[in-house]
């Protein structure tokens, strides 16, 4: 897949970043607004597969050397960990807690554990989608 | 709605089982690519298609008016699911197109004298 | 201290024995799992006072509350008797592997883990006093006992004895779960300890003599009683740490455990007392007899395990008559339980020493037929010396301590003749007849193993290596054990009441209040009495036979092989297989069409079916959305579209009206409010199409030449039916609603609870995470899936080469 349509290449640097910016944004949003760790993962890919398509895989992977097989690994490993931290506090598997705090610049904020399984999935659905796309994208 | 829907989705669903019987694997993985979406309508609509509002918590929404979230929640599992699966079956139909030579489903069988 | 964990000390060890392997190299595995025995011993020998006095501990950790499943530990004689021989013995075949397994040939994580994983399912056996554990552990010990039969998993002999012990033991292991959920439902609770005061009213019950026959089978076939013995010499083809350890001094004596557990629930039946004591003697003289006409080592020690086992087993029953009579103490029938407790340590420590001296014989000469072997007495005196101290306790002979066990199996066999029970007055004179033939044979084979090994006349050639003796570290337990059988006949009375009085309690608690009530003194001598002649008798009728066995012996050969219980198990296993094979081939055509026939054609029968009969058809027209003019719009999209790809000719037009099918879906979700949805749809489709795309390069072009007019049809008929099938349930699903969804609780809950604003994807993350756990495990798996296939190249060629 190699291009070079200077057009869709100038657009896509900056589409890139919206698409992330907006898929971070969803992500975090995603305990109170629509989104979450499945769309904010498949948002991302997105954004990773536009930059593939616009360049090519090798430059991609020059520009974002990630493991994305390592990735699913410590998403996976991440999920099952904070579910199974809820036993050490002698509560049922999967129990979340979540709290409200003061934080300067961001006001009232809550912070909950359920998020830190969202990050798990979150790192999942992008190493494996990436991980599909580019082993069968490299396959010849 | 819900019985157009239901019409729909059985529309869907007679399609891809259709395609799924038919001898070429392409048609196959398109079939099951169908039946994915026939059986995410088919939660939705079972869950009933009311509700004014979507599920997420706004002022001045009572309880009754959120759209049935259940529905949803086991829809959105299936849609990565089956992304997966799908994925999973594209590329093993084109690895054993790629080794074996044929897509047609007849020639694919294992031999009469495997143990 | 909660003790239950230390059940599962060995398990928690076997997880760092591949790293020690692994990375320390140097050192033999052997001596890091050699700490976990010992430790174990040593810990449980500090538990002794309290057995010795009578008490007893119990330990419980909660596993599945809701199910009422626990892990209890009991500690009583009995399985306080157990555990030491468990980890006692352990540790000396552990210490004798280190020597017998070479550490740079061997793959010796697998063989400690295998092993740590029996002792932690053994001692499991041993302490659980839940029904459902003690099963879970039983099943244990034989899939351990399976991988480590099947260490050599090389050889077809190690495979084909691994799978027949698997096969026999799990049958049994069935049976037995069946027996303990027909216990529970009598007695409405898993606690041996609370079946036992139940016993009168549970033997009244319909049940019973179903439960008693299960679990008997369970227990038959784990301690290789007859018909059941077959496995045991088969299993032979595991190491022989392995043999000495599970087939001879542990595993085959958790039937004997079950058996002695539970007596006080089943004993008040004269079944009960039959079927222990009949078969188990009947497989004394059965094992005995048949143990001469092996001429494998190991072989012959199987069959005397086989016979010996039978011998407890029948002293079991017999321990069964003290329900039955008044005022024990005053009685022989008392001898029963004790015999078979103390027979049983004795048995654990001969044989495991004589199975260690043939894993010598085996070692350094390289053979273990004893056709091939003799005069072996000069070159190794030690070995020697081992094994005629242990054959001499196993043939009965003074002063060693199977000369005390057997005398008192004789006594408690004669007793039986006076028993007036279960007609056992017109037919229990053949017990002591039985049991003295066996007896006979007994001393034969004893002789046999030691002398034919030992002495004679030494054949160099035949050896394929020079016999020596063996190095020091692999006689240590042998010599020990050696040790063991002497100092036993000399001490008998402080075995007698350490160990065995307290395990005699649990057998007939009824009959006795503490340890110290059991009123049996052992003694050599006890004047001359029926027991000393008929003692006499074996030895003269087998001295005589044990010197002509050269002119008999091959008398044997006449049983014909075609019409052995081995013959019966090779057949049945032929038949099941072939039998399977052929009747999977009826609908197993290998074309996925046909499958997919088949359950397509099930779901349309089934699920009409049931809608048909619980009449629910239903169609309920209140209550329905609205129909606008944009759902139309994309509903006739989505058809079209859906007609483009049923009847497209390029796999171009297919692939790109599915992901307008897609989009279209997208839609309706944007629709039905259901944003998370559409959002997440919206992006799955975009990527899907670019894999499509991606994929395209490598996709065959779409062919329907080769479908015929009437396969199409026949096809479109199904797929007719599953769509008016789903179309029904969609109906009738919306119009009857029975239960109030939870949904209802999601909604109230989910700022109040779970803290968040997002009802669907607090679902996902809070209220049903276990599902989301267990998608993105299935992602994961996908994703390695695809990598295998595309990174690894299995190409025909390469792939074949793993099962030829």
């Amino acid at each position: 897949m190699r291009t070079n349509d200077v057009m869709l290449q100038t657009a896509t640097k900056v589409v890139t970043f919206i698409i992330l910016m907006f898929a971070v944004h969803i992500f975090f949003a995603g305990h109170y607004t629509p989104g979450g760790g499945f769309v904010g993962g498949l948002l991302t890919t997105s954004a990773i597969v536009l930059l593939m398509l616009a360049f090519d895989i090798e430059t991609v992977k020059k520009i974002l050397p990630l493991n994305y097989v390592t990735m699913t690994a410590v998403g996976l490993l991440l999920a099952l960990a904070t579910a199974s931290a809820s036993i050490i506090f002698d509560v049922p598997f999967f129990t979340h807690a979540y709290d409200y705090f003061e934080l300067p610049l961001f006001g009232k904020t809550s912070l909950h554990s359920a998020l830190l399984f969202d990050i798990g999935v979150y790192l999942v659905v992008v190493g494996v989608t990436m991980t599909i796309i580019q082993t069968i994208g490299e396959d010849e | 709605m819900e019985i157009i829907m239901s019409v729909a989705i059985g529309f869907l669903f007679m399609a891809a089982v259709y395609l799924m019987l038919s001898k070429s694997l392409i048609r196959i993985i398109i079939g099951t690519g169908l039946l994915s979406h026939g059986a995410h309508l088919l939660l939705l609509t079972m869950g009933g298609l009311g509700g004014n509002s979507p599920p997420v918590v706004a002022e001045g929404v009572s309880v009754s008016d959120y759209a049935d979230p259940l529905p949803q929640a086991l829809i959105l599992t299936a849609i990565v699911i089956s992304f997966a699966v799908t994925s999973f079956f594209l590329v093993l139909a084109y690895r054993s197109y790629q080794e074996l030579g044929t897509d047609n489903m007849d020639l694919l069988r294992g031999t009469e004298d495997y143990e | 201290m909660s003790f239950v964990f230390l059940i599962f000390l060995p398990l928690l060890a076997a997880l760092f024995i591949p790293l020690l392997f692994k990375k320390v190299g140097k050192i033999h595995t052997g001596w890091f799992v050699l700490i976990v025995p010992v430790i174990l011993f040593i810990y449980y020998a500090s538990l002794l006072p309290t057995t010795i006095a009578g008490g007893n501990l119990v330990s419980e950790f909660q596993w599945i509350p809701s199910l009422d499943i626990a892990f209890v530990a009991y500690i009583d004689g009995l399985s306080l008797l157990f555990t030491l021989l468990i980890t006692g013995i352990g540790a000396l075949v552990v210490l004798y592997s280190i020597f017998y397994l070479d550490k740079h040939r061997e793959q010796l994580h697998n063989f400690y883990v295998y092993l740590l994983m029996f002792m932690t399912a053994m001692l499991g056996i041993v302490q659980s006093d839940h029904l459902i554990t003690l099963y879970l552990f039983w099943e244990l010990t034989s899939i351990s006992s399976f991988l480590l039969i099947g260490y050599w998993y090389t050889r077809d002999r190690s495979r084909f004895g691994a799978l027949k012990s698997m096969m026999i033991t799990v049958f049994g292991g069935l049976m037995m779960l069946g027996g303990f959920v027909l216990l529970s439902i009598m007695g409405n609770t898993y606690s041996i300890r609370e079946l036992i005061p139940q016993a009168p009213q549970l033997a009244t019950h319909d049940f019973f003599i179903w439960a008693l026959v299960l679990v008997l089978l369970g227990a038959f076939t784990k301690s290789a009683q007859f018909p059941f013995y077959i496995w045991l010499p088969d299993a032979m083809e595991a190491p022989t740490p392995v043999s000495a350890y599970l087939h001879s001094a542990t595993m085959v004596k958790a039937g004997l455990y079950l058996v002695a557990r539970l007596t006080p629930v089943f004993a008040i039946s004269g079944t009960w007392m039959w079927l222990v004591a009949g078969v188990g003697l009947f497989t004394m003289f059965w094992g005995s007899f048949f143990a001469l006409k092996q001429k494998d080592l190991k072989g012959i020690l199987a069959f005397s395990t086989v016979s010996q086992l039978g011998l407890i087993m029948s002293l079991l029953g017999a321990s069964a008559a003290g329900y039955h009579i008044d005022n024990i103490a005053e009685t022989t029938f008392k001898y029963a339980g004790f015999a078979a407790i103390f027979h049983l340590i004795n048995h654990a420590v001969f044989k495991g020493s004589l199975f260690m001296i043939a894993g010598i014989i085996d070692h350094e000469t390289g053979t273990r037929d004893i056709r091939k072997l003799g005069g072996l007495m000069s070159l190794m005196p030690i070995s020697f010396t081992v094994a005629m101290i242990g054959a001499f306790s196993m043939a009965g002979l003074p002063p060693f301590g199977g000369f005390l066990s057997k005398e008192m199996f004789l006594t408690a066999m004669l007793s039986l003749t006076e028993f007036d029970l279960f007609s056992m007055d017109v037919w229990g004179v053949l017990f002591p007849i039985v049991a003295w033939l066996g007896s006979v044979f007994t001393f034969i084979y004893s002789f046999y193993f030691v002398f034919h090994t030992f002495a004679g006349e030494h054949k160099p050639d035949q050896l394929p290596k020079p016999a020596h003796e063996a190095p020091i570290g692999m006689l240590i337990s042998p010599v020990f054990l050696a040790l063991l059988v002497i100092v036993i006949f000399f001490i008998p009375n402080i075995v007698g009441d350490w160990l065995v009085k307290p395990a005699v309690m649990a057998i007939q608690p009824f009959l006795y209040s503490s340890p110290g009530e059991v009123d049996v003194h052992v003694s050599a001598w006890h004047g001359f009495n029926t027991e000393l002649f008929m003692t006499l008798g074996i030895f003269a009728v087998g001295g005589l036979m044990f010197w002509t066995l050269h002119k008999w012996q091959r008398s044997y050969d006449r049983f014909p092989d075609s019409v052995s219980l081995n013959a019966l198990y090779d057949n049945l296993m032929f038949l099941s297989d072939t039998g399977a094979n052929r009747f999977s081939k009826l609908y197993m055509t290998g074309f996925i069409r046909s499958y997919l026939v088949y359950m397509f054609s099930f779901v349309v029968i089934i699920v009409l079916g049931t809608l048909f009969l619980t009449e629910a058809f239903a169609y309920d027209v209140t209550n329905l959305a609205p129909i606008g003019f944009y759902e139309i719009v994309i509903l006739i999209a989505l058809i079209g579209s859906t007609l483009t790809i049923l009847f497209s000719k390029s796999r171009l037009t297919a692939i790109i009206a599915l992901g307008a099918v897609g989009y279209s879906v997208a839609l309706f979700f944007v629709i039905f409010r259901a944003p998370d949805l559409a959002l997440t749809q919206l992006v799955i489709e975009t990527i899907s199409v670019a894999l499509f795309l991606l994929a395209f390069y490598h996709l065959p072009q779409i062919s329907r030449k080769e479908e015929r007019m009437r396969f199409r049809l026949g096809n479109a008929v199904i797929a007719l039916g599953v769509g008016v099938t789903m179309t029904l349930v969609a109906l009738s699903a919306h119009s009857q609603k029975f239960l109030p969804s939870i949904s209802e609780f999601y909604k109230e809950t989910v700022y109040s609870e779970a803290g968040g604003g997002n009802i669907v994807n607090v679902i996902l993350v809070d209220y049903r995470g276990f599902d989301t756990l267990f998608e993105i495990a299935v992602l994961g798996i996908a994703g390695i899936g695809i990598i295998t296939m595309i990174k690894l190249r299995l190409t025909k060629k390469e792939g074949q080469h793993e099962n030829k």
